[in-house]
């Protein structure tokens, strides 16, 4: 009757165990599929034209050079907006104030910032960028109201990274008359700057696959030449992403595929520097 | 209660047995508080220059919280609050207007644990007179040098200064933190138990190191090591919790007094091992 009863329960709990196995697969199961098909379908328009040349007969032929410029441009505009301000946030949170009930308001502002939608950053943009500062519909304008919703994150990461700095090391500088700032600048923010730069690296993968936002301050589906100066308009992997697909007749499916592809390969390129910086600093 | 009572009385007899030559740093009726805690109370005392004074007692009993108070570290507490008068070189520390950063070039701290900085032997070393403006490349490799060579380290390690100061044993991590601290040419240097993470021979290697440096520099060192204090101090202070868990100072005086004739019961039987 007992042995019986032990039997029954390595049945049940093997039962759970496959169980929960089978729900973890789950989980990259969506994540291949999506990458296989996406190489699958969009494979054959991968070629040097589709990735050097201008697109041309509404993006049906030629190639998406200026969306992929444009995304790079924006990318490196976000993050030279919303990796200084996110330091010198994260630095003033940690280093600088004590729990009170400024610093209460301040996480939680950062927290919901974190929770907006990123078309009301896209209205927020439209409004104070682009009307507001008279910079128009433009890159520049793009890059701060992608860096503004990048800054959630950029803080954070710095924030935490900052925190996450031995005592003992910044005691040993203070001990031999180090003055606090220089203690910051050359002890806290060398050894905390492998998990900033990881919070900046993927802020910007995120900005890069932005498309609401975008839409709203000055992504265009078709501009004529590259875009050189910050106030122009300009194209982007997302947004044009979006307009073959759903606006343009008759779009070649690999074409579609094709520009998802190069979106995508750039996100994760960029998510493994991140995962680079990591494992380096931690081996450090 | 009464014990207590009379304990603090002692004390304050005893501040009066005061060190040969001049007070280096002097406490007066020192009270430290960690909110509502009372951590150190009541406590006076003189120590003179070029001198090692030992701080010894049970562990709690606010040895670190004592040595703390003299180069202003427990400002780094934010529950941290103090009454009392603490002076160096005759100047109240805790005056308004004191600058918390030079006093802490002139009195240095070694810690417990090493702590040595991620990055070269040589930085290490430079990290503090670099941050105090010396730039010429000539001046601050005499610096690394001399300090190394008074740390008792430099025969060691100087094949290897471009090495990572973590890459060095424990006891030389902790030499190295100790020529950290006299690269910057402090007058005082206070160590918070710098051999507890080491071997004997480590241990020994520092001890003599610190009669070494004590012909020119003020040291206070707090050890739970007791043959320690016996071995390296000129005074010892000692240190324990009454009734309120306050830390008191029971007894201070001559290192060779204390450990031959203290005359305080509760120093005996800490001395010879009965409790603590
Ligand atoms: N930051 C702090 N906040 C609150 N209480 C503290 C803090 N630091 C120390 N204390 C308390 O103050 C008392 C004295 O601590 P302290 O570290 O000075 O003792 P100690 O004699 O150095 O002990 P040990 O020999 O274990 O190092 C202890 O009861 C400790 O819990
Ligand atoms: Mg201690």
């Amino acid at each position: 009757m007992e042995i019986k009863n032990i039997k029954s329960r390595y049945l049940t709990q093997r039962v759970a165990i496959v169980i929960l196995a089978v729900s973890a697969l789950l989980v990259i199961i969506p994540v291949i599929g999506i990458i296989i098909y996406m190489i699958a379908n969009g494979y054959s328009s991968l070629n040097w034209e589709f990735l050097t040349a201008s697109p041309a007969q509404a993006g049906k032929a030629g190639g998406i050079l200026p969306a992929i410029l444009g995304t790079v441009y924006l990318m490196l505009g976000t993050i030279l907006f919303a990796l200084p301000v996110g330091i010198m946030a994260g630095v003033y949170l940690s280093e600088y104030t004590r729990a009170n009930w400024l610093t209460r308001l301040i996480n939680m502002a950062i927290i919901n910032l974190a929770g907006v939608p990123s078309i009301v950053f896209g209205l927020f943009g439209l409004a104070v960028f682009v009307l507001g500062l008279n910079l128009g519909m433009s890159l520049l304008a793009a890059s701060l109201t992608l860096a503004a919703q990048a800054l959630a994150m950029t803080i954070t990461t710095s924030r935490e990274a900052i925190i996450a700095v031995p005592k003992e090391y910044r005691e040993g500088s203070l001990a031999i008359g180090v003055s606090k700032w220089q203690t910051i600048r050359h002890i806290v923010l060398p050894q905390a700057s492998p998990g900033i730069l990881t919070g900046a690296i993927l802020a910007m993968s995120r900005a890069a696959g932005e498309t609401a936002p975008i839409i709203v301050v000055g992504a265009a589906f078709l501009v004529g030449g590259l875009p050189v100066s910050p106030f122009d308009r300009f194209m982007a992997l997302p947004y044009h992403l979006y307009t073959v697909s759903a606006h343009i007749p008759g779009m070649p499916g690999e074409i579609k595929w094709g520009v998802a592809l190069v979106l995508i390969a750039m996100v994760l390129f960029f998510n493994m520097l991140a995962g680079i910086v990591r494992i380096k600093a931690r081996k450090r | 209660m009464n014990q207590v009572s009379m304990v603090t009385v002692n004390n304050k007899n005893n501040a009066n047995v005061q060190p040969e030559g001049e007070a280096r740093l002097r406490m007066e009726n020192v009270n430290l508080y960690y909110g509502e805690f009372h951590a150190v109370k009541d406590i006076s005392l003189d120590i003179s220059s070029s001198s090692i004074t030992a701080i010894i007692g049970p562990s709690g009993c606010g040895k670190s919280s004592l040595l703390r108070l003299f180069n202003r570290m427990n400002d780094l507490i934010p529950s941290a609050r103090i009454e009392g008068l603490v002076e160096f070189d005759g100047v109240d520390i805790y005056q308004p207007g004191i600058d918390v950063v030079e006093l802490r070039k002139r009195v240095g701290m070694v810690f417990q644990k090493p702590n040595p900085f991620p990055m070269s032997i040589y930085d290490n070393v430079c990290f503090g007179p670099r941050r105090h403006g010396i730039r010429n490349k000539r001046a601050l490799d005499d610096i690394v040098e001399k300090s190394l060579i008074q740390a008792a380290l430099w025969d060691e390690v100087k094949d290897k200064l471009d090495q990572s100061g973590l890459s060095i044993s424990g006891g030389q991590q902790q030499r190295l933190c100790i020529a950290r601290v006299l690269a910057v040419e402090p007058e005082v240097i206070l160590m918070d138990e710098p051999c507890s993470a080491l071997d004997p021979i480590a241990t020994l290697k520092i001890e003599d190191l610190m009669r070494t440096l004590s012909a020119s520099y003020t040291i206070v060192i707090v050890t739970h090591n007791m043959q320690q204090a016996a071995r390296v101090s000129d005074m010892t202070a000692f240190l324990m919790v009454g009734d309120d868990r306050a830390g008191m100072l029971v007894e201070y005086g001559q290192t060779s007094e204390i450990f031959t004739n203290p005359k305080n019961k509760k120093t005996e039987d800490y001395i010879t091992g009965r409790f603590g």
